[in-house]
């Protein structure tokens, strides 16, 4: 008996908090539900940041159209079933306009159909293809497509003249989309996959599968797909067993701290990224120059951390947000249809033209061949 | 019906005055997350009674949670179109398990219906268990908490690897459950009322079970287990017996549980088969009192709960380790062990860890 | 398989199986002393590579590594004076799952301190791309160095518990405690010390191992079960089980690779140890006799 005692209180608790719900008007509501900690807090982490930092800058303006935007920001942890339970809990209890995030792209999956069936627009900072193809109306997403920093590679592995590679990818779903693009692509560009691993998105060596790939005599290069701490591992690995052999890494890698984690073994390895990592080298007429030089000059002096290009999917998500409110107004429907509308949109990630069949707006041109020199992102400019 | 169990009648009567409030308040979005959270504890209270009364620990339940989902969400997503042909996929199809329907995409589909895959994975998840459970039930201690969790981690990998599952993206576009016509498992916004009641039904049910089985003659010689193998050896239980049975119907309970909330989510993300989920079931189960279903089913809500309601943001995880050790410090027998002034006495007494020091 | 892969696959697996050995006699000190499986100990790991990471910025990296070893030993003294030394009689269940609250905490505290970027000590000798060759196959330096402190820490707890007085009265404690009572021993004192011990090999392996496999503020958790995993397949309490069990799942590890996707090895290797454990239900080294403490 103590225990329905008990549970009787825990319930009336529950019921008072309810009642005290808090109610505002006359705010945008804004909600986020981003892996802010947990395996994927490299994501999630950065892009709470930035929308935190946004909000607070169109709020010091005025916010839009003069009207004040309240963030939710929900830490999903990277499970999908908090963040269906978290989303769900924006769409009804919050009654967002829009959801920014998640961050990846199995939490993306399943929150797919809840989108649409509560027909709100979700604003995806997951990378992965399956999320906009097929296109669902009110789901988009910010990142560059992988295919897209597939084929970059490709491409430069055509003028390299490499055909045989090995192909590395962490189990996340980050590597998951990548290993399937590459294996998808691959021959159209006429380059054989002879080796493909999978490795754990926590591995701390990697010496071993890096031996096995290395004992095949006809690999000409190896291409790593992850966003984990362990493309440092892998680079790191390859270096140590003394194999010369030319390494590309996915867009993942952009975040200096890879290369600082890699040191040395880092040199030389190259791989597409978004133009943020070379804001202050970009030509002043560019359509990305003025927003990437602000945006990491104010992320880097309110967080003290170097700007990656997944604060930059945050980046995206809110600046796409905010443009279809300005146009449209705080209603879900013609918020939807004004990202659609939206051409000729220069965000961290490229220059986004969304159209009712193009939920991601971007192109292969929205990547550049980097490379590291000297411990630095360097604009890679062959051989 | 024994009359012990108009003990479940008040918790009857709080699950209806919660949705009638809510209706009221015009509040109602507090279901969704007490819909799953009735979910977990059912799988909480299912371990609860192989720790607290059969006194094995299991450290793998999350891998039975993720056999119930995980099958159920595969056998009612990816199509059996290209296997049509296969003896298997006839024999389902000649006993009415199998629908064909078409994709978002508009492809031909041929699926299992739910309550085959229902069915499937919860014959699975206990013919596992009764499998794992001979070997493993024999080992005692932290080898027995290894083993388990040995076992955790081998479906975690298993999910996590392969591409039939998902990989690190788990299965989505889980259709609802038809449990009767007009009444199912699923979480679109407008069956949410009804989909509370299927969730506190299916744990009120299994707490009715459960009860029925502590005081049943079985649930005597659990008890007798817990307090000594050797006696209960020496007075003709078959231990080994009773310790497998609870083994099989607790990981029946998770893999129930596993397979209902696939279906209300709508998918199933690798996450649901991590180590760290089975940590934190056999921790709540601690914090509830062990041997004290009441106490589990509570903290499985609360905690579970306010977890999915994400009340302490980014300090989810140090809250809950926290309630952790100030509970297994102050309250070792439990939430509902806890007493005010009992607490402020311990400070110098010795009574209380007696007592509790068999646990 | 060449003879140069073959050295390269073992040496791989020597370097993990040697790190995981020493996070299972972490475990079994505290296992001796207490009937616990602590599992904060992979939190030590960490706290020694972070400290030491930090300390970096004032002081030389062998005076960080020290100055951080010792930090987390007192750490390790806090944890069992606060947490543990007070309750009286506790049952074996309700401290491991304290532990598991403090390891939750700590990973939480490392995240809100350090935050989720990797961190790392730089090669004790060399940098990133230096290597040795070592019977034809190519290592880094930094594996020697992980391996020879292992080797050391193994060889000094060996003497420290045959030779000095206060490692036979922590062993007398482990074999029998209330004999030990009734000798004169203060075992609570001998319980904080064990958390000391295993948080001071902890710290080394965290920092030997950091430039390597980096430190994180959450690897601490992989690493125990790993550890833990070692500590029973060795036999709850035997140190030199765990080192040959620790040893024997890095190669299998290492090797798994050439023979079943990377994305399986740790199914892999946990099924074998699962049936290792059916058919030794105490461990490869461990005995029946041993007085297994029960929950």
């Amino acid at each position: 008996m103590m225990g329905i005692l008990r549970k009787t209180v825990s319930v009336a608790a529950a019921a008072c908090l309810l009642l005290a719900s808090s109610a505002w008007a006359e705010t945008i509501k804004v909600g986020a539900v981003l892996a802010v900690t947990g395996p994927a807090s490299f994501l999630g982490g950065p892009e709470a940041n930035t929308l935190e930092m946004l909000v607070e800058e169109v709020n010091a303006k005025g916010g839009i159209n003069g009207r004040k935007v309240e963030l939710f920001l929900k830490d999903t942890a990277g499970s999908p079933e908090k963040a269906i339970s978290m989303a769900k809990q924006l769409l009804e209890e919050q009654q967002v306009v829009a959801v920014l995030g998640p961050s990846t792209s199995g939490e993306t999956m399943s929150l797919k159909k809840i989108f649409e069936d509560a027909k709100t627009p979700l604003i995806s900072c997951a990378a992965a293809e399956a999320i906009v193809d097929p296109v669902a109306s009110y789901v988009f997403k910010t990142p560059q497509n992988d295919s897209y920093a597939a084929r970059k590679i490709f491409m430069e592995m055509n003028k390299l003249g490499i055909s045989k590679i090995a192909v590395l990818v962490d189990n996340s779903g980050f590597g998951k989309a990548g290993r399937e693009q590459i294996l998808k692509i691959a021959p159209e560009y006429k380059i054989e996959v002879v080796e493909a691993e999978v490795y754990d998105a926590k591995a701390t060596d990697l010496s071993a599968a890096v031996a096995k790939i290395k004992a095949n005599p006809a690999i000409q290069g190896v291409i790593n797909w992850s966003v984990v701490p362990a493309q440092s591992i892998v680079v790191k690995n390859i270096r140590q067993a003394g194999w010369k052999v030319p390494i590309f890494q996915s867009h993942g890698f952009g975040n200096i701290k890879y290369v600082d984690a890699a040191g040395a073994a880092a040199e030389g390895v190259i791989f597409p990224a978004g133009r943020l990592l070379m804001a202050d080298q970009l030509p002043d007429g560019h359509p990305q120059k003025a927003l990437l030089v602000k945006y990491v000059k104010d992320y880097e002096s309110k967080y003290k951390e170097t700007a990656s290009t997944f604060g930059g999917h945050g980046y995206d998500a809110f600046m796409i947000f905010e443009k279809a409110v300005t146009v449209a107004g705080p209603d879900k429907d013609k918020v939807r249809a004004a990202i659609e509308g939206l051409k000729n949109l220069p965000g961290t990630g490229g220059v986004y033209n969304f159209s009712a069949t193009d939920h991601n707006g971007l192109t292969l041109d929205a990547f550049e061949m980097m490379t590291v020199k000297d411990g630095k992102f360097v604009p890679y400019i062959g051989r | 019906m024994k009359w012990s169990n108009l003990a479940l009648l008040p918790l009857f009567a709080v699950i209806g005055l919660v949705q009638v409030v809510c209706s009221a308040t015009d509040s109602l979005f507090y279901l969704t997350q007490l819909t799953m959270s009735a979910y977990y504890s059912l799988l909480i209270i299912g371990l609860c009674v192989l720790m607290g009364y059969a006194g094995q620990i299991s450290m793998g339940h999350a891998g039975f949670f993720a056999i119930g989902g995980y099958l159920a969400a595969a056998l009612t997503t990816r199509s059996l179109v290209a296997f049509q042909d296969t003896l298997l996929v006839r024999l389902l199809d000649a006993a009415g398990c199998l629908i064909a329907g078409q994709d978002i995409y508009g492809e031909a589909q041929l699926v299992v219906t739910p309550w085959a895959a229902c069915a499937i994975a919860v014959l699975t998840a206990a013919a596992v268990a009764f499998l794992l459970g001979i070997p493993v039930l024999k080992l005692k201690g932290h080898y027995l908490a290894m083993a388990t969790l040995g076992f955790g981690i081998i479906i975690y990998r298993i999910v996590l690897a392969s591409s039939y599952f998902g990989e690190a993206d788990g299965i989505s576009g889980v259709p609802g459950f038809t449990l009767l016509p007009g009444l199912s498992v699923s979480g679109e916004f407008s069956s949410r009322v009804e989909n509370y009641y299927i969730a506190w039904g299916v744990l009120l049910l299994g707490m009715l079970l459960l009860r029925n089985l502590i005081d049943s003659r079985a649930g005597r010689a659990l008890r007798a287990i817990h307090g000594s193998i050797e006696a209960a050896d020496a007075v003709g239980v078959d231990t080994a017996r009773f310790k497998l049975y609870t083994f099989v119907l607790s990981a029946v309970f998770a893999a129930l549980a596993g397979v209902l909330l696939t279906h209300y989510n709508g998918g199933i993300g690798p996450s649901e088969a991590g180590i760290m989920k089975s940590v934190r079931y056999v921790a709540i189960v601690a914090v509830g009192g062990m041997a004290n279903i009441w106490g589990a089913m509570i903290m499985g809500v609360v905690l579970n709960f306010l977890s999915l309601r994400g009340l302490f943001g980014s300090y989810d995880d140090a809250v809950f380790g926290l309630i952790l050790i100030l509970i297994m410090l102050f309250a070792p027998g439990g939430i509902l062990n806890l007493r005010l002034g009992a607490l402020w006495n311990r400070v110098g007494s010795k009574a209380k860890g007696r007592k509790e020091g068999a646990s | 398989m060449t003879v140069e892969l073959f050295i390269q696959y073992l040496v791989a697996g020597i370097t993990y199986g040697s790190i995981y050995a020493i996070v299972a006699i972490g475990f079994n000190i505290i296992y001796n002393t207490t009937g616990i499986i602590n599992f904060a100990q992979g939190e030590f790991v960490m706290l020694g590579g972070m400290l030491a990471i930090t300390f970096l910025h004032f002081l030389p990296l062998p005076l960080a590594i020290a100055v951080a070893v010792l930090c987390t030993m007192a750490i390790g003294a806090a944890i069992e004076i606060l947490f543990i030394r007070w309750l009286h009689n506790p049952g074996v269940l309700r401290l491991v799952i304290i532990t598991v609250g403090i390891s939750i905490l700590i990973r939480e505290a490392a995240l809100h301190i350090w935050g989720d970027n990797v961190h790392s000590l730089p090669y004790f000798v060399g940098n990133e791309v230096s290597t040795i060759a070592v019977l034809g196959a190519r290592v880094s330096p930094q594996v020697l160095w992980v391996i020879g402190a292992c080797g050391l820490m193994v060889l000094f707890l060996n003497v420290f518990f045959q030779m000095t007085s206060v490692g036979r009265e922590m062993r007398a404690c482990a074999a029998n405690r209330t004999a030990a009572v009734l000798c004169g021993i203060d075992t609570r004192n001998m319980v904080t010390l064990s958390f000391v011990l295993s948080a001071g090999i902890g710290a080394v392996a965290g920092a030997v191992m950091s430039p390597i496999t980096y430190t994180q503020y959450d690897i601490g958790t992989g690493l125990a079960i790993k550890g833990f995993t070692v500590a029973i397949l060795g036999g709850l309490g035997n140190s030199l089980g765990a080192v040959a069990a620790g040893l024997l799942l890095g190669v299998i590890e290492a090797f798994s690779v050439s023979v079943v996707p990377l994305a399986f090895q740790d199914a892999i290797s946990i099924a074998l140890l699962l049936v290792i454990l059916f058919v030794r239900p105490h461990g490869l080294f461990g005995s029946s006799a041993a007085g297994l403490k029960e929950f």
